[in-house]
């Protein structure tokens, strides 16, 4: 079979792209391949474990299960894009980083764009609602008490 | 743990895309969601040569509710469904089921649709549809057809859709008043596929009595079960614990778990009892509030 190849323009943390890229290539491999962008993890590929979470337009989504073709005129954020132009962290990854809610590292990715998704949409949220959220990120290192935690303190200093 | 390789097309219009279906026909496979496919396509163990991707087809997407019955686009992603109150407080039974349904990251992308098309026998959707006497609205390039939910399920991961059709609606019944719902599952974890799940749903005569039951499985057959015949001794009459354990009794001679190295058949049958009865009596309980 010929190499099928699509030409994509897409956004990723606010900086617009294009490449040329071959149909089968994941939208996981695709940000660390070819954009060098390898902040997004890559675990099992095949959608259990949440390390390569992005956001797609702004809402959660396993970036190992969409192909590069697909994010073609749309926006994509990762991990890289996180921290403000100063350089300072969102308030989330200070709160995983006082809470120590990380240990290897590399889940973190993952957990902190579904969970900076998640506290856009929800302020206040309970530890069981942060638990149901967190549902879809495995982390074989910290139990997760430690996550939940941080992610409790960063609604709290997002609150202000 | 990367897709073979694949032609991609990317479909403008509903037309368009059945028309690729009619020339490609079973060599392609439509990329809805993707949440089943691409995995099975990273393992190798789907390798379609064509991709005809369907996600940009607008009008294959949302929800349509008219006087007595509703209809879900086939490409209504499930975190639209849940989000939709209107539509979770009509069919109680698809809200209550929604959050089983792996994890947000998966809700956000996964379809409607997509998931009855898979027609994984241990999914909750399937299920739901037997218990909601769903209709499936099933076009190809020259017609267009209608299946009713228990003949739309042909086996495991089996269809009875042809080689050039495509899904591309769901008709729902509105739930009459004086009825009650209750979905639940029994997972490993939540989010996983269940080892039991039931879908139950009552309704109430003027006297308090069952007219209309209606009750079916997932994770225990091939196919989603209904297992409504086993509830047919409720009808006429209240329920009663002794009635519901005799529902239960019923179900678990009925079906045929396959069993898996996470819980043996026995066990899931066991499973199936237990949540028949709390399912029913649930359900029973709601419709006499009037919820």
């Amino acid at each position: 079979m010929d190499i099928d190849l699509h030409d994509v323009t897409l956004s990723v943390n606010g900086t617009k792209y294009q490449r040329r890229v071959e149909s089968r290539l994941l939208l996981s491999d695709f940000l660390r391949h070819d954009l060098s962008l390898a902040g997004t993890h890559v675990g099992c590929e095949h959608g259990v474990c949440g390390a390569c979470t992005v956001l797609l337009d702004g809402a959660p989504v396993r970036s190992c299960l969409m192909l590069a073709v697909q994010a073609n005129h749309h926006e994509i954020s990762t991990v890289e894009g996180l921290a403000n132009e100063a350089g300072e962290y969102h308030p989330l990854q200070q709160a995983m980083h006082d809470h120590h809610g990380l240990q290897c590292g590399y889940c973190t990715p993952g957990i902190l764009m579904t969970m900076t998704a998640f506290l856009d949409e929800n302020r206040s949220p309970s530890e069981d609602e942060i638990r149901e959220a967190l549902s879809g990120n495995l982390c074989r290192c910290t139990g997760y008490q430690n996550i939940v935690d941080a992610v409790m303190t960063a609604a709290e200093r997002m609150r202000g | 743990m990367k897709p073979a390789p694949f032609k991609y097309l990317a479909a403008t219009s509903l037309e368009h895309a059945l028309a690729l279906k009619a020339e490609h026909g079973d060599d392609a496979k439509f990329l809805a969601g993707g949440q089943s496919l691409m995995p099975a396509m990273n393992f190798r163990l789907a390798r379609p040569e064509v991709l005809i991707d369907i996600n940009g087809i607008e009008s294959l997407a949302g929800i349509r509710p008219d006087a007595t019955a509703t209809r879900v686009g086939a490409l209504t992603r499930y975190r639209v469904l849940q989000r939709d109150a209107s539509f979770t407080r009509a069919f109680p039974l698809i809200g209550e089921a929604l959050p089983h349904i792996a994890h947000p990251q998966i809700r956000n992308r996964g379809t409607f649709g997509g998931n009855l098309a898979h027609a994984d026998p241990a999914s909750e959707l399937p299920a739901i549809t037997l218990a909601l006497a769903a209709r499936f609205r099933v076009q190809s390039a020259t017609c267009e057809r209608w299946i009713e939910a228990p003949a739309f399920f042909a086996g495991a991961l089996t269809t009875d859709l042809k080689s050039d059709e495509m899904l591309v609606e769901v008709e729902l019944d509105l739930p009459k008043p004086r009825s009650g719902a209750c979905f639940m599952e029994i997972a490993r974890r939540r989010g996983d596929f269940a080892i039991v799940g039931v879908a139950a749903m009552i309704g109430l005569d003027d006297a308090s009595q069952c007219s209309d039951v209606r009750l079916s499985f997932c994770g225990v057959g091939e196919t989603p079960v209904d297992a409504s015949a086993a509830a047919e001794i409720l009808v006429g009459q209240p329920l009663t614990e002794k009635t519901v354990r005799e529902v239960a009794a019923s179900v678990q001679a009925m079906i045929d778990p396959a069993g898996s190295v996470h819980a043996t058949a026995d066990y899931q049958r066991h499973v199936a009892g237990v949540l028949t009865e709390r399912a029913l009596q649930t359900a029973y309980q709601r419709a006499r509030n009037g919820h």
